[in-house]
């Protein structure tokens, strides 16, 4: 009988998701309000039919009491930040908002699934963060003073980053980490933000080249610390990063172009100057003929998507275990294995669209700086999921990233759901003026027709 | 734009997921690193393989109790192509694991066996492997170490494959300390057929011909009054059994063999070029080959001397080449140079005989001109109408081929035997044959009766 309902479940978990990720896209052609309340509606009961048909099936195969009671904490936590964020901010981005939540819930059963422990310590940072993904917006509000301190969030970044750099722990050949009172923590994954910030602060004040100069001066120095502790992966995100916000002030294809090939040039040097980059090109190129050393973790990653075929090897009937780091760098191949390939290319899509989502909201918004900021924080966001799910599937070489939400780490999972509050806030923001600006000229229609009845001044 | 961009990225990834998926995934999860197959066993009875006319060669028989265990009702026959899955993987047995480890049976069945807790059953697969060429051909081996090839020329799927000392499959797990012990010296695990390397002899003698053609344009007006040999300094090659030749041109010299004429064509070649020519056909490289193999080698390097160059001509020297390999050259000759891919496998079946999927002949590459082709095979066609091959003359239906005597130590009187060639008959299922004999001497006395027997047990089952 168990075996029946995996069976079953897997052809369930294909249907439930690409409905799902259908609405994603078909939602945002929709005019009328009440549709669109649906169709979000909709999505939300199937992100929470999905998550408990998976951990129906996980109990069944764990025959584990604890990890209903996980379950319930999850629901628990989810329907909380559904429900409050209703209240306080009715107008928030739907989409965002249950993309979050089913990214979180997948990252959840697919951890509980690898490790039940991980899991646990993976929902304790995610209650934290959500508790932070609430009262950031009303930050964002209350804080104007927000674009006028570059210098701040500059040299905090640099600061942490020079930390690692110097006293950070070596994993995988790359320093990411530093130990604070016994808590691994990624600085990186903060200065994401805070470099953002710098960027789009400097970036609204002024685009003269003089100023221009500066500001690319204090992103290479970035740039240039991660490549010291090896974080290659890092160091790409942060610099094509800025390049996008560079060419959204500027508006100047010189700047994109130049810097794309400086990059291609700083990429060729690399590939010369280390041999951990000729490594990671070695295995992407012909992972086959190195299987037992370079080529092994990319080569058990194709395994294991392979295997899986279209329609996955049903939840916990996979081997995902067998992929070094599977729970951060390969969270995706894990999907793929047991969800399938279908499942996984609707989750590509439904990142996708959270990222044209992003990009939508920066270009709405008038005030530059939030519009910058918007539009980094997304570019990080999708410039990332490319990286990780591409290095996964050997589209590209693998940059040692995680995927956004989804994979184990609290750092980057608090990151990421800070990334999601800061642009919730400002498309708030934007919702505000554009109801200011509404009810404006509803006064000033009002008053018109009055003055022209009585004559009196609006 | 930047939007498009990054849209246009996911796009192109998203398509490179869906051709991984579509197009790469069967090769890259049949990998026998791939230890997920594994986990099929547990839910799947592993499947048949058959012979092509549908003979069962290898079949999972379940107890009462529910073990395993894996038959071959053949035996030894089959025993390196087949291959074991016993103790890890080897032959088909390995190549196909990912099929007969795979239920394509009927929906409903499944389903209900699923609901009653019981294995489904794999699939089958279908070999290109004929029961009647393997058993001529094993038993025309007889005792003798050595490897049978046989293709299909048109086509390139595999009809026998043998290799001798053998073992018995049926039997793995009771023989596997004898058959891995350090002083086995017989390397009865080893696939001869593929795996084995051999000086090729006068069989190398198409490759020095077809290089001589590449560079000589008046390559016909060749004449050599061969004396029983050539002598170049204080080195002397010899012709086999020290036979006088005389006066020949080279369409002679090659059906004879003469090893005189040879050596002094190999000392007019560049060396260089000559590399180039068995480079292209695939020596030093990896070939389009599913099961292990060993890569072929031609080693003569610029430095060469002469003595080297007369050998390489005559196919001692540092040139070694696989049984498998040597098949597919003399099978490109009589396909107008053009290599197909050997395959093993024709279709796979669900266990009722369900087709599940059927596989295709595959060109891989041009080795040769068409021109360069017809010119081989008609040298080659004089071999066996007045040459070294006589013995397989009178089978009532044209063959090309070529002998060789591989010397491989200092002692003269041991040599490998060698036969390549294909039946020449124009029609859609000519063969390519080629046999090694080991350590037993003279060509036309041991490989062309084996090759014979094989050409004929064809002929008779068309």
């Amino acid at each position: 009988m168990t075996n029946l309902i995996v069976e079953l479940s897997k052809y369930a978990f294909i249907i439930l998701m690409a409905l799902y990720t259908y609405l994603c896209f078909s939602v945002l052609k929709k005019k009328q309000e009440g549709e669109i309340r649906y169709g979000f509606g909709v999505q939300t009961f199937l992100m929470f039919l999905i998550h408990l048909l998976a951990y129906v099936v996980i109990y069944l195969q764990t025959e584990q009491v604890k990890v209903l009671v996980f379950y319930l904490l999850q629901v628990f936590a989810l329907q909380t930040v559904r429900v409050v964020c209703q209240v306080i901010y009715p107008k928030i981005n739907r989409l965002v908002l249950n993309n979050m939540c089913l990214m979180l819930s997948l990252g959840f059963i697919i951890l509980t699934r690898l490790s039940y422990d991980r899991a646990v310590r993976q929902f304790q940072m995610v209650a934290v963060s959500l508790v932070i993904f609430l009262v950031i917006p009303v930050l964002i509000r209350k804080c104007g003073f927000l674009q006028k301190l570059p210098w701040v969030y500059g040299g905090i970044g640099l600061l942490l980053l020079v930390m690692v750099a110097f006293f950070g722990d070596t994993s995988n050949g790359a320093k990411l980490s530093i130990e604070i009172a016994g808590f691994g923590l990624q600085p990186s994954e903060f200065v994401k933000i805070s470099f953002v910030f710098f960027t789009a602060a400097r970036l609204s004040e002024s685009v003269k080249f003089r100023d221009l100069v500066l500001t690319t001066a204090m992103a290479a120095l970035h740039v240039l610390i991660l490549v010291y502790s090896r974080d290659l992966g890092g160091a790409l995100l942060f610099f094509i990063t800025y390049l996008v916000m560079l060419y959204a002030a500027s508006k100047k294809p010189f700047y994109l172009l130049s810097g794309l090939g400086a990059g291609c040039a700083a990429a060729f040097a690399g590939y010369r100057l280390f041999a951990h980059v000729r490594v990671r090109v070695l295995a992407w190129s012909d992972p086959f003929r190195v299987i037992d050393n370079e080529g092994y973790q990319i080569t058990q990653s194709l395994f294991a998507i392979g295997t899986g075929g279209w329609f996955g090897m049903g939840l916990c009937r996979g081997t995902p275990g067998k992929i070094p780091i599977v729970d951060q760098d390969f969270i995706f191949s894990a999907l793929a294995e047991e969800f399938g390939g279908i499942f996984a290319l609707c989750l590509i899509l439904i990142c996708m669209s959270c990222f044209v989502m992003f990009v939508n909201i920066a270009m709405q918004i008038k005030n530059n700086f939030y519009k910058y900021t918007a539009l980094g924080l997304g570019t990080f966001y999708g410039f990332q999921v490319f990286l990780t799910i591409g290095g996964a599937i050997k589209f590209i070489p693998s940059t040692g990233v995680t995927l956004p939400l989804i994979s184990y780490g609290g750092s980057s999972v608090v990151s990421t759901i800070a990334v999601f509050a800061i642009i919730q806030g400002m498309y708030l923001l934007k919702e505000d003026e554009d109801s200011k600006i509404g009810k404006k000229r509803k006064q000033t229609a009002k008053a018109k027709t009055k003055s022209l009845k009585t004559e009196e001044k609006p | 734009m930047i939007t498009y961009l990054f849209v246009g990225l996911f796009v192109l990834m998203s398509g490179y997921f869906v051709y991984f998926e579509a197009v790469l995934r069967p090769d890259v999860i049949n990998n026998p690193y791939n230890s997920r197959q594994e986990t099929f066993a547990e839910r799947v009875v592993r499947g048949n393989i058959l012979a092509s006319d549908g003979t069962v060669l290898a079949r999972t028989n379940v107890a009462e109790d529910g073990t395993e265990t894996r038959e071959y009702p053949y035996g030894n026959l089959f025993a390196h192509v087949v291959g074991y899955s016993t103790m890890g993987r080897t032959g088909i047995e390995s190549l196909a694991n990912f099929s007969l480890l795979t239920s394509n049976a009927f929906i409903g069945e499944r389903i209900s066996r699923e609901l009653q807790e019981e294995k489904n059953m794999g699939d089958s697969v279908v070999t290109t492997l004929d029961l009647n060429l393997q058993q001529t051909a094993y038993d025309a081996l007889g005792n003798q170490k050595g490897a049978v090839v046989v293709l299909e020329v048109k086509t390139g799927r595999v009809l026998a494959m043998v290799s001798k000392p053998d073992y018995d499959p049926n039997r793995m797990e009771e023989d596997w300390e004898l058959l891995t012990r350090e002083d086995e010296s017989e390397s009865v695990l080893y696939n001869r057929a593929s795996q084995g390397l051999y000086a090729p002899g006068s069989t190398f003698k198409i490759i020095t011909l077809l290089e001589y053609m590449r560079e000589k344009k008046n390559y016909e007006a060749f004449t050599f009054d061969c004396t029983g040999g050539l002598t170049r300094g204080d080195y002397t090659i010899s012709c086999y059994n020290k036979t006088v030749h005389g006066e020949e041109d080279l369409q002679e010299a090659f059906a004879k063999s003469c090893n005189g004429a040879f050596a002094s064509i190999g000392l007019s070649l560049d060396k260089g070029a000559f590399t180039s020519t068995c480079e292209g056909l695939l020596f030093n490289s990896e070939l389009p080959v599913a099961i292990p193999y060993s890569k072929s080698s031609f080693a003569m390097g610029s430095g060469a001397g002469e003595p080297e160059q007369m050998m390489t001509a005559i196919g001692q020297g540092k040139t070694v080449v696989s049984p498998l390999h040597m098949a597919m050259i003399v099978s490109s000759i009589g396909n107008q140079g053009m290599l197909m891919r050997p395959y093993f496998l024709d279709s796979v079946e669900t266990y009722t005989g369900g087709r599940v999927k059927t596989y295709r002949p595959s060109a891989y590459k041009s080795l040769m001109s068409e021109e360069e082709a017809e010119i081989l095979k008609e040298y080659m066609r004089e071999v066996v109408v007045l040459g070294t091959g006589r013995g397989l003359n009178d089978l009532g239906f044209p063959v090309a081929g070529k002998t060789g005597t591989a010397e491989y130590s200092s002692d003269k009187t041991k040599s490998h035997a060698w036969f390549a060639g294909f039946s020449d008959t124009g029609s859609e299922d000519d063969i390519a044959v080629c046999v090694v004999v080991e350590e037993m001497g003279s060509s036309s006395e041991y490989s062309v009766p084996i090759a014979r027997k094989i050409f004929a047990a064809w002929n008779s089952g068309r």
